[in-house]
């Protein structure tokens, strides 16, 4: 009969490292054995932005907490202020905008405050971030290895080649075959997942403990968005990587995250399992998104 | 390779179509050479007669243009009536100090418009965008030949620098040291006019390349990942912002014989411009289509430069071609 | 309504020469599809990028020639229509396009949008457009308080309304969505969708609806055809697409489906 069968697909995103009996749409958390301090712990992060004389409140009073290796799902439609609570806590919020109130910490340390080297040095060595589209956040101008291998040079006091090792061994890890050939490639040369892929590898290239993904399957093929979608999941369980995914796609936050939490109006409006938030869900505005998604006549056969 | 040789053959059509228009434009104004020696009762309607027939002003159009170009082909582009030489010595030295000027003067104005405009561009406060843009707007509203004067009142009043020309008496007694000095201490005030006229429109093209790039998605991302600021603008934006700051570096060149122009006339730099301005007024017209064709050449090499340039900086337009 | 199908194509290539020296190759974005849309039905055409799902719609609408191959629309051969009739069929068929702000001019406001196919056709005078214009915007959902602003002042599924308004100005036959639901949240395609489903009811409309969301498709279309590398490999209703794909692109596009629980509701989700 010939052709492929799902069950191929499946195994190709199991032999990327995965765990032999993880599935890749359910990420599995650490157990907990105590009380362990927050990886991430939010509080009463309120911000606005100051557009001509009154301010506009972006988001109001979120609270949250990240374990170390969670999956966290950041539901919410496009202005809702998801996009505003990642740059928050990367500190990268623009220039119009403040925090009013509220703390972040990050391993006990409150972030909020503290100077702008300080918080570059976390950025992208124990904060990541994935932006949505990995077409324009790649300099089209620079090969794609050197960007990679520069994330390396900006947190690690070595030399270049060592960066560039680093930076191959990033590539290597998100799946990209023949790294050292990629290494030299420009980005207009390479596929949407393949972009993905390489943007991912700048993320996690100094190892990071969390990392943030703005609607990072946005932009993609159903096809590649299973394929990335699969690699978070495994690099989580293989890294013990913290993930925060904010998407406006339910189905994808299903896929990879084990706690979801609502965002409306810049406010959280409900937390619980994908089953439960998108199930059973209590707030009227996640019964109103769980309602609109549209799902296929029948569920398509599971692994 | 195949586009550069197609370049070149279109920048000999062009070439012979400036000198066809040039000649053309020269035989349709008032006058040549020896209209003024006809006013001149003293001087008789023969004599004037025969001058013009030794030099072949007499011909018909086309036999002229053909001698001339012969003469190109010969070296000596052409021979010119008020100094009685061929055009091509008086040109050379002349063309050699303008370059020397304006070479020296646009390699100054990119060094300064790129960090100019690289700061405008990425200044958070509102004050220095404000005061950048005024400044440049003053610049950009003031003629270079007021510029021109006004830096030669300076050297007059203050004495700190000479007052125009290129070398000073007894150049040629100075020791090579002594004279590049001296030849560096002429060169400051018009190289400075040229650049103060040049850097308002340079600035205000990297500003606007950066401010459009500092704002690309890849240049937030590279923050993301932690990369100091500096890189970020200096490593990112500005190689991503370049493009059209190479072309225009290219068309830079091009304009390298004419910019000159005003100032030199003004500050007695002895390049192209006093003696255009002489050919002119004494219609010694191949000394006008000697120079107009070196500029033309020097324009048609700075847009194959500008292409090249482009080539080699950014590989999405290499790819495009191989 | 007769029995005959709206559009059929057989065999459409389209074949673009590369300018690169290198690969002389030229690249094939259609290989010969075959494909029959009946009327006032919706069909999905989804694929992957690089199928080849775009150039089809822009050649069924004309905006590019296809290398051979027939389009018969209600029996009269497309691609060699010239002026006049080119004209007429091109009111009967219509393209959405995915990115509305990018379709849509930004200095006009939204009635002028609207009006403006019109406009270029000379129906009508001024007062008479505009009030067609507002009655097509109701038509869509948008209240008359929009109707002087511009493009950008509108949310997106607003705008992508205003661009079915407009396509809407000509009373066509076919309306093609390209991507028409990408980039949208999902209670705006639900939003989107309705008004869609909606206007086709009313207008007798039929649809081709272009995506890479299969689970999308498979609710808001009758039957979905997979575009696989220039070809039409299948072609069935969802529901039996779902159950029993049999194309490996299919079954690959099924696998890649995201699911989500279902709503534990009485009432029918979406």
């Amino acid at each position: 009969m010939g052709g492929r069968d799902p069950g191929k697909i499946i195994g190709r995103f199991r032999r990327q490292g995965a765990n032999r009996h993880s599935e890749f749409r359910t990420a599995r958390a650490p157990p907990y054995h105590a009380r362990v301090p927050g990886l991430l712990e939010v509080t009463d992060l309120a911000v606005a932005y100051e557009a001509g004389g009154s301010p506009a409140p972006a988001i109001s009073d979120v609270t949250l907490g990240i374990e170390a290796g969670e999956a966290v799902g950041l539901l919410g439609e496009s202005g809702g202020g998801k996009s505003t609570l990642l740059l928050a806590v990367l500190g990268l919020l623009p220039p119009h905008a403040r925090v009013i109130r509220g703390s972040i910490r990050w391993r006990g340390r409150e972030l909020i405050g503290l100077p702008p080297s300080e918080r570059r040095r976390l950025r992208g060595a124990e904060i990541a971030i994935v932006f949505q589209d990995p077409a324009l956040a790649l300099n089209p101008v620079r090969r794609v290895g050197s960007q990679v291998a520069e994330v390396a040079r900006a947190h690690r006091a070595q030399g270049a080649a060592r960066c560039r090792a680093d930076a191959l061994a990033a590539l290597a890890e998100v799946g990209l075959p023949d790294p050292d050939r990629l290494y030299h490639a420009y980005p207009h040369e390479l596929s949407g997942g393949q972009r993905q892929r390489v943007v991912l590898a700048q993320a996690l290239c100094c190892r990071p403990a969390l990392l943030l993904a703005d609607e990072p399957t946005a932009s993609l093929d159903s096809t590649t968005q299973a394929e990335v979608l699969a690699l978070l999941s495994s690099l989580q369980s293989r890294l013990g990587l913290a993930v925060l995914m904010a998407s406006h796609d339910l189905g994808a936050l299903a896929a990879l995250a084990r706690r979801v939490l609502v965002m409306y109006a810049g406010a959280l409006v409900e937390e619980g399992t994908p089953a439960e938030v998108f199930g059973a869900p209590r707030h009227p505005h996640s019964r109103a998104l769980s309602r609109a998604y549209p799902r296929p006549p029948r569920p398509p056969r599971s692994a | 390779m195949a586009r550069l040789a197609r370049r070149a053959l279109h920048g000999l059509f062009v070439l012979f179509g400036v000198s066809v228009l040039s000649f053309v434009l020269v035989e349709l104004a008032p006058g040549d050479f020896y209209a003024e020696m006809r006013l001149d009762p003293r001087i008789s309607e023969a004599t004037v007669r025969a001058l013009r027939a030794r030099h072949g002003l007499d011909r018909p159009l086309p036999e002229r243009y053909l001698r001339w170009v012969a003469s190109l082909a010969r070296g000596e582009l052409g021979y010119s009536f008020a100094y009685g030489t061929p055009v091509a010595p008086l040109l050379w030295p002349r063309l050699r100090n303008t370059l020397l000027l304006t070479g020296t003067a646009t390699a100054a104005a990119w060094a300064l418009a790129i960090p100019i405009g690289v700061w405008w561009a990425s200044a958070r406060g509102p004050a220095v965008r404000r005061s950048l843009s005024v400044l440049m707007a003053t610049l950009l509203a003031i003629p270079d030949i007021l510029l021109a004067l006004a830096l030669l009142l300076l050297a007059v009043r203050t004495g700190w620098f000479p007052a125009g020309g290129m070398t000073s008496v007894g150049y040629e007694q100075l020791s090579r040291a002594a004279r590049f000095r001296d030849v560096v201490s002429h060169l400051v005030l018009p190289a400075s006019a040229l650049v103060l006229c040049v850097l308002p429109a340079l600035t205000r093209h990297v500003r606007a390349s950066m401010a459009s790039t500092l704002e690309a998605p890849f240049v937030q991302a590279a923050r993301g990942h932690g990369i100091p600021e500096w890189r970020v603008v200096f490593g990112h934006a500005l190689p991503a912002a370049a493009n059209p700051l190479v072309s225009l570096f290219g068309l830079s060149v091009a304009t390298l014989t004419s910019m000159s122009l005003l100032v030199e006339i003004v500050m007695s730099w002895p390049g192209l411009g006093p003696l255009l301005l002489e050919a002119i007024l004494a219609r010694d017209f191949h000394l006008v289509l000697g120079l107009v064709l070196a500029s033309t050449v020097l324009l048609l090499a700075g847009n194959v430069l500008a292409d090249v340039l482009l080539l080699a900086a950014d590989p999405r337009i290499r790819a495009e071609e191989t | 309504m007769s029995d005959e199908p709206l559009v059929t194509i057989r065999g459409l290539t389209k074949r673009y020469r590369r300018r690169a020296a290198a690969s002389s190759a030229p690249v094939e974005a259609l290989a010969g599809v075959d494909l029959t849309i009946e009327r006032g039905r919706v069909l999905a055409l989804v694929g992957e990028s690089g199928s080849g799902k775009s150039t089809l719609a822009r050649c069924l609408v004309r905006l590019e020639e296809p290398t051979s191959g027939e389009i018969h629309y209600e029996g009269t051969e497309v691609c060699s229509l010239r002026g006049e009739a080119l004209r007429a069929f091109r009111e009967r068929v219509q393209l959405l396009f995915q990115d509305s702000a990018a379709a849509l001019s930004p200095r006009l406001t939204a009635s002028e949008i609207v009006s403006e196919p019109l406009e270029i056709l000379g129906r009508g005078d001024a007062a008479q457009r505009r009030r067609r214009a507002l009655e097509l915007m109701e038509t869509v959902g948008l209240s008359s308080a929009e109707a002087d602003r511009r493009p950008l002042d509108l949310s997106g599924g607003q705008r992508q309304r205003l661009a079915i308004a407009r396509a809407l100005a000509l009373k066509p036959r076919l309306l093609i969505l390209d991507e028409a639901f990408a980039g949208l949240d999902a209670s705006i395609q639900a939003q989107v969708a309705a008004v869609l489903q909606d206007l086709r009811r009313r207008e007798g409309l039929t649809y081709l609806c272009i995506s890479h969301d299969l689970a999308l498709m498979s609710v808001f279309a009758d039957e979905v055809a997979i575009l696989f590398e220039g070809r039409i490999v299948e072609r069935a209703e969802a529901a039996r697409l779902f159950a029993a794909p049999a194309h490996f692109h299919t079954r690959a596009l099924v696998a890649a489906v995201l699911s989500v629980p279902p709503l534990a509701e009485a009432t029918a989700t979406s």
